[in-house]
């Protein structure tokens, strides 16, 4: 064994050489975080479904209850990150471009829906648009408020902020320079956004989408106000999950759970790729 | 493609930093903008491009009034000191981007543009590099990138703003004589914008030197640096010194004691002198002072001279000495000028 203990020059090392100290205790405390916060929870929840068996989780997975309510949480959420992709980024665009009387406030409201409880928000959105609403009279005989439509109305709502933050600082560094670049080239203000600053944006659209995406999937407080939480028609799964809680059917609950967890996993997962694939094509943008 | 600039003034916000600007370029001519930062010449070469519009004045390009024309109607090859290259598109997709953003009327055809972007590129020596991203470039490929993309459009002029700031020295010289050879090659009317004056020198077949706003001198190298028009000029290109003086009876008179030089026109000004156009005397109507260092310049060195001014701050003179000349720290020198300009107050 003697031969083992010189040191191979190929030997492979948890950490490189660095100048910057405080590797092991910053990754131990990590790791140790993680662990209480997110990971222990996450196996209780799987230690949950395990109980009940492939054939349960399989009954809870096929049943049309359970599988209407993930369209829907997964439906509207993607919508409304849709919406708030657009809207979002011209939100940030406007704050970042224009200087006008106004702006501090406009940037500041944008906040609020991350303060505001989810569920002053939802009753006040389901107020106004209820068929008796201020704007939900206005679109009257076609209902917003307690259809699928109210629940994207909700989420829009919560997700903003995330779309327009993340979009924002990325926007501000983006060089005059290059949009200058391509006017002198002959490029028209239309074709500049669409084939110089969008491209540039799409790492950080992409994170906004995923941000508000998932913020919308696990949303409860303020759209169970505005749903009308009809099953089959706009019950999320979220909501499901408290409803199975309440029949004390924690497995069920569980097992909900674990299906929008890996669904959940499995988006953000591609999202990470897609946005890995981009840097590697552009450096380190 | 001639440009005339017409009594040009802009404004920022009231402050003006180009003040009544007129210049004519001539077709195919290499001209320099050359100028302290602050100088305005980045503003005039934007406002030649069309990226800012004059408060008052006109330009023509040819014997057309652009001054309201866009810049994409300008149809000018604009390179960026920090390149403004598109990160997130292939070299050829850059240097093709120009073509490919026209209206479908005056687009050329996939193929000839991907003939063309290859033809640009072999132009500025980065064949086999189209692929690359603009990130995995170095400085000087970058910035002939940028060129090719200019040129790709076939531009009425070039403008170059500060085009080798951001590159090392030796790369700045290489491209510095590359652009004069691409230049005398394809014939474009260029205007590059410089703080560094021996590029400004070198490269230009005119050198125009700004100076808060204004033009000081147009000229040749030679011009500006030999018969230099104002005291900016004669301070700003080369090293110079200067010192007050006195012009009476066809003498010229410092602290009120002839220094052996003559010079017509009676009246105070101020005397310019090069280091390298004086002369060591041993006579007792010339200018002296005290030796305060000495240095080795490659093939000579230079003096550095304090000249006592009555209890006030020395006034401080730089003047080249031969190798052989026996120069003291600490002692007393006399030198007159053999050419030098006085300019009136």
């Amino acid at each position: 064994m003697i031969h083992n203990a010189t040191a191979s020059p190929a030997k492979w090392r948890l950490k490189r050489p660095s100048i910057i100290p405080g590797f092991g205790l910053t990754l131990g405390f990590s790791l140790a975080y993680l662990s209480i916060i997110i990971l222990i929870p996450v196996a209780g929840l799987l230690w949950r479904t395990a109980g009940l068996g492939w054939s349960g989780f399989f009954a809870v997975l096929t049943d049309q209850r359970t599988q209407d309510a993930l369209y829907i949480s997964f439906g509207t959420a993607f919508v409304a990150a849709l919406v708030n992709v657009v809207f979002g980024t011209v939100v940030a665009w406007v704050l970042t471009r224009y200087n006008f009387p106004g702006r501090r406030l406009i940037d500041a409201i944008v906040d609020l829906p991350f303060a505001l409880p989810t569920a002053v928000a939802g009753i006040a959105l389901a107020a106004l648009y209820a068929p008796n609403g201020w704007v939900g009279s206005l679109f009257m005989p076609f209902r917003i408020a307690f259809t699928p439509l109210g629940i994207v109305v909700a989420l829009v709502f919560i997700g903003l902020p995330f779309v327009v933050r993340t979009v924002q600082p990325v926007m501000e560094e983006l060089d005059r320079e290059v949009e200058e670049a391509a006017a002198t080239l002959g490029a028209n203000r239309f074709q500049t956004i669409s084939r110089v600053i969008l491209p540039g944006l799409t790492p950080a659209i992409l994170t906004g989408f995923a941000l508000a995406f998932a913020r919308g999937v696990g949303e409860y407080g303020s759209v169970i106000f505005i749903a009308g939480n009809i099953p089959y028609v706009s019950e999320i799964a979220p909501l499901l999950i408290v409803i199975r809680l309440e029949e004390f059917n924690y497995a069920g609950a569980t097992a909900i759970a674990t299906i929008m967890l890996i669904i959940s996993f499995v988006m953000l997962f591609i999202i990470n790729l897609i946005q890995a694939w981009n840097r590697r094509r552009y450096g380190n943008v | 493609m001639e440009v005339t600039i017409n009594n040009i003034r802009k404004e920022f916000e009231r402050f003006p930093a180009l003040n009544d600007v007129s210049l004519k370029i001539a077709s195919g001519e290499l001209i320099a903008l050359l100028g302290p930062s602050g100088s305005g010449k980045t503003t005039l070469l934007r406002l030649i491009a069309g990226l800012d519009f004059p408060t008052s004045g006109k330009i023509f390009f040819g014997d057309q009034d652009a001054s309201h024309h866009s810049v994409q109607e300008r149809n000018v090859g604009f390179v960026f000191q920090h390149y403004a290259l598109f990160r997130h598109m292939t070299v050829a997709e850059n240097i093709g981007f120009g073509l490919k953003v026209r209206p479908t009327a005056s687009r050329p055809p996939k193929t000839e543009i991907r003939r063309r972007v290859s033809e640009l590129l072999d132009m500025v020596q980065l064949g086999g590099l189209e692929k690359r991203y603009p990130n995995q470039l170095s400085g000087g490929q970058r910035q002939r990138v940028a060129l090719a993309r200019a040129m790709a459009i076939e531009p009425r002029i070039l403008l170059l703003d500060e085009p080798f700031g951001a590159l090392d020295a030796k790369v700045r010289k290489e491209l510095r004589r590359w652009l004069r050879e691409f230049h005398d090659r394809t014939g474009h009317t260029t205007v590059f914008v410089t703080h560094d004056q021996e590029e400004a020198l070198e490269l230009a077949d005119r050198v125009v030197v700004m100076s808060q706003g204004k033009i000081e001198q147009v000229g040749s190298a030679d011009d500006v640096y030999d018969r230099p028009g104002s005291p900016f000029v004669f301070s700003f290109i080369g090293e110079s010194s200067q010192l007050p003086v006195e012009v009476r009876d066809g003498t010229m008179l410092f602290q009120g004691q002839p220094i052996g030089i003559a010079e017509a026109g009676d009246g105070a000004g101020e005397l310019f002198f090069r280091p390298e156009d004086v002369t060591l005397v041993d006579a007792p109507d010339a200018l002296f002072g005290k030796v305060t260092a000495c240095r080795r310049l490659a093939g000579t060195r230079i003096a550095e001279i304090d000249i006592a001014n009555d209890g006030h701050a020395p006034y401080h003179v730089e003047v080249e000495v031969p190798l052989h000349a026996p120069i003291e720290l600490g002692s007393e020198t006399r030198f007159r000028p053999t050419r030098w300009k006085v300019f009136r107050k």
